[in-house]
């Protein structure tokens, strides 16, 4: 199917290799001896957990960084880049994860930016259109026209309006960093036809990505990094899941999400079960319903009919813009219900600011945590006792002892804990800031806790922290609902899946229902 | 397909709602200056409403430049007033020196400008401070260096602040050209698409070649210019030049045509046709207030209030667009099929 699975092909010479390349930081050493090549037309994943390097490689690559040790050779010359322009200019593009586009600009204009194209000191509008229509034609993009203006683009084709940007330099490597953590599942096929395009046209592709399924899709090699080293580059067939997890953690793939308790029942039977098993085995069965939904509905969502009981996890699943954050927004007061019923602990209750939310014990920790769930250049301990001084000032000093407890039992290291006044949260890794957002709900007591995708953008051992935290939770009687766009996280975790499908409850799936029927409802197949 | 791609109901730009308005003003004013038995539209009403429009015009198209790169420069109306000055005191009443005047006017301008670009670009002192404090610096050298009126306008120069073409003074046109050429700088030259790039966001400006420096300089360059032609024309209608002129408060009043005009005050987004509707509806305003014999005091507060409602009615819009989706009516019946194309 590729050109390289020819074996009368040649073995083509590599565009881009790095060569011992080490980078210290203040005298901590960031990466070391790393080699690394990129063929054309092949895909390189890059794994790790978040802390290996990956980051900081790309940036080495982008010219973002220069290595304090080793070199950089692109078509066997050695380079440097000074600035990730030049490296761009030299057809090395970088998309990174925060997008770098104008939304209130065109498509055509973001494109071709810095380099529009003039007719007689004018900039020509017919040809900056119709190069970009061409760029996008040649890439099959059928669904974006040049003068769109990007903001009204959805989140996947921006970032496609980004490596089409990187395209038009005539970008021979490409790297993107988890290019899919901010899609659904089915725009995620979108990107795929995009990388295979491209690697047809002899782009070598460098892929960071959590997301294991994507590695293997897509991937003709994958190389993975451990605290700064280099740890193995192997073609993927070579490279089994459980052997990938277990370089990149050290950790078996089979323990990868924790046992639910052994004696829980599936979804439906428990509803029966629970009123006479509850008051004894509380957290091992689910108990009484902590929040109730009954036909709520705002101008986002309509006729929302939901339950969550102590120690039970409920996991709204559908595609992006389904309604899952919507109802999230709506029990939190964010943008609340206008219709129907909320009940907490069987107490009918109206939420219209998340203050109030917060008064009923309710938490959600937010999708976009860098802009929604943390003040970033604060410490940590500020942002952990947050809820508490705003809302709850009277019990916060007391309460606030707890942090460091709080912070500890979510595998937060211990440097870390300790400096805890002092450190700015913009400093942690992405898994960190995730536990110092969830700390700050947890120092609450919260009854019912919305975990809107807790692990997007996370590395493995914190997404393990996370999924032990929503088993400990549970077991303590607290009512999870889990919003979340990685099924198999969904299937593992949640005893019950409600599946949406714009703005309503297209269907109600027991745990452990797989992949292939959440997806047939929430795309409607089924 | 994904949500943003599917059928869209047609919405308003920020343009159309600054004309609706400037038209819905129009409206209210004429009824009610006709119920108090005048005409808003008799020609002297209107030819003082262009006039209006003219000064503070000038002013504000040069501010919409700058604020379109997200920076802001306080500093105009002391530009304004200096350049008044300038221009009087070197064309001293000779017909001759009017150009030197012009000339000379218009390079301090273009000077201050230099300076206000390279102390935010290079220095990296915030706009705000930065152009308050080139301002103080010129009130202070206005201030001790000028006492009251000075300098002479030859009467041939004094046609660009009096001539009309019927009820349209000339001045007016001329500043209409000049918007003209901003519209053009902005829209067909990549100066201009630079100018949206650094407003709408520095690094990504940066990242893609932009000289964003240069393009910063140019924009508070062309601003200045545009307040210095805005002192030429107080020069032409006084006849000589004038310190005082700084406390018109064209600052702060081109401030809010820009914003009225839909220009975001973030940058990155607006125009200069919405800032010459904006100025539209300030001079309409200010015609109606005079003809309806309005308290000046109070005039002030209607002004503010008007600003302030109409700035809160863009900030509702320009929410993001994704938020304002609605799916499901008050009554929860679907409104349309969701964003499934």
């Amino acid at each position: 199917m590729r050109a390289d699975d020819d074996a009368h092909t040649p073995v083509p010479d590599p565009v881009l290799r790095l060569r011992g390349v080490g980078k210290e930081f203040f005298g901590t050493s960031v990466l070391r001896e790393i080699d690394l090549t990129l063929f054309p037309g092949q895909v390189h994943a890059l794994v790790g957990e978040n802390g290996a390097g990956k980051s900081t490689l790309m940036k080495v690559v982008a010219g973002v960084h220069r290595p304090d040790t080793g070199t950089i050779e692109l078509d066997g010359a050695p380079v440097s880049f000074a600035t990730p322009l030049d490296a761009q200019r030299a057809g090395v593009a970088t998309v990174f994860q925060e997008f770098n586009l104008l939304p209130d600009r065109s498509v055509a204009e973001n494109v071709y930016l810095g380099r529009e194209p003039l007719r007689r000191g004018m900039v020509d509008r017919r040809r900056l259109h119709a190069d970009t229509s061409r760029l996008l034609d040649d890439l099959g993009l059928t669904s974006i026209t040049p003068w769109t203006r990007v903001g009204s683009l959805s989140v996947a084709q921006q970032q496609v309006v980004e490596i089409v940007k990187a395209v038009s330099y005539d970008a021979r490597i490409i790297s993107m960093d988890e290019p899919t953590a901010a899609l659904a599942e089915q725009e995620v096929a979108l990107l795929y036809e995009l990388v295979g395009r491209l690697r047809d046209r002899g782009v070598a592709i460098l892929y960071v990505s959590h997301r294991l399924q994507e590695i293997y899709d897509l991937a003709d090699t994958i190389t993975v990094l451990k605290d700064g080293n280099h740890m193995l580059t192997a073609p993927a067939a070579e490279v089994s899941p459980d052997r990938l997890v277990r370089t990149m953690v050290g950790r078996d793939f089979a323990g990868f999400f924790p046992d639910k308790p052994a004696d829980t029942v599936s979804g439906e039977l428990s509803g029966e079960l629970s009123g006479e098993l509850s008051g004894e085995v509380a957290g091992e069965v689910p108990g009484e319903v902590r929040l109730a939904l009954e036909g709520a509905g705002n101008s986002m969502v309509d006729g929302i009919d939901l339950e969550v009981r102590a120690g039970e996890i409920v996991a709204l699943a559908g595609l992006q813009g389904s309604g899952r954050t919507e109802i999230a927004h709506g029990v939190f007061g964010i943008a609340p219900f206008t219709r129907g019923r909320m009940t907490v602990d069987g107490q009918p209750v109206r939420v219209r600011t998340p203050r109030q939310g917060v008064r009923h014990r309710l938490a959600l920790v937010t999708e976009d945590r860098k802009s929604e769930g943390l003040a970033l250049g604060q410490s940590v301990l500020a942002n952990a006792r947050l809820v508490l001084d705003a809302v709850l000032p009277r019990a916060s000093d007391r309460r606030a002892r707890g942090v460091p407890g709080v912070l500890r039992s979510l595998a937060v290291p211990a440097s870390t804990v300790a400096s805890a006044r002092d450190v700015e949260v913009q400093y942690l890794s992405g898994g960190n800031q995730q536990k110092v957002v969830l700390a700050k709900w947890l120092v609450t007591e919260p009854r019912v806790i919305v975990l809107d995708e807790p692990t997007r953008g996370i590395d493995v051992g914190a997404k393990r922290a996370v999924y032990d935290l929503m088993r400990t939770l549970t077991a303590e009687g607290t009512a999870v609902l889990l919003i979340s766009s990685e099924l198999p996280e969904v299937v593992a975790m949640a005893d019950r899946v409600l599946v949406l499908r714009d703005g309503r409850v297209a269907g109600e799936l027991p745990g452990g229902s797989d992949e292939e029927t959440i997806m047939a409802l929430a795309t409607g197949a089924a | 397909m994904t949500a943003g791609t599917g059928a869209r109901r047609y919405h308003l730009g920020s343009t159309e709602i600054v004309y609706l308005a400037l038209v819905g003003i129009l409206v209210v004013a004429g009824v009610l200056v006709a119920v108090r038995g005048g005409n808003l539209f008799a020609q002297g009403n209107v030819s003082y409403m262009l006039t209006q429009t003219s000064l503070l015009g000038f002013v504000a198209v040069g501010q919409t430049l700058v604020v379109l790169c997200r920076s802001l420069d306080l500093s105009v109306g002391y530009v304004v007033a200096l350049c008044s000055l300038i221009g009087a005191t070197t064309m001293a009443g000779d017909p001759s020196r009017v150009w030197l005047g012009v000339v000379a006017a218009l390079a301090v301008a273009a000077g201050v400008g230099l300076v206000n670009g390279l102390i935010i670009s290079a220095l990296r002192v915030n706009a705000f401070i930065a152009t308050l404090g080139m301002g103080l610096i010129v009130k202070g050298f206005l201030d001790t260096r000028f006492k009251g009126p000075e300098g002479e306008v030859p009467f041939a120069f004094q046609t660009f602040g009096y001539t009309r073409i019927g009820p349209v003074p000339v001045s007016t046109i001329v500043m209409l050209l000049v918007a003209a050429a901003a519209f053009v700088l902005l829209t067909r030259t990549r100066a201009g698409y630079h100018m949206f790039a650094v407003g709408g966001n520095l690094d990504v400006a940066r990242l893609s070649g932009v000289r964003t420096g240069r393009t910063l300089v140019l924009a508070h360059v062309l601003c200045s210019l545009c307040a210095g032609v805005a002192g030429l024309l107080i020069a032409a209608r006084f006849g000589t030049g004038n310190a005082l002129v700084y406390s018109y408060g064209l600052d702060l009043d081109s401030i809010a045509a820009v914003v009225l005009g839909g220009t975001l005050l973030f940058g990155g987004r607006g125009s200069v046709i919405g800032t010459v509707g904006g100025v539209a509806i300030l001079a309409v305003l200010d015609t109606a207030f005079n003809v309806l014999d309005v308290n000046p005091f109070f005039k002030d507060v209607l002004r503010g209030v008007i600003i302030i409602a109409a700035v809160a009615l863009y900030a509702r819009r320009q929410i993001d667009p994704a938020s304002r989706r609605v799916r499901f009516g008050a009554k929860g019946s679907a409104s349309r099929g969701g964003d499934v194309a």
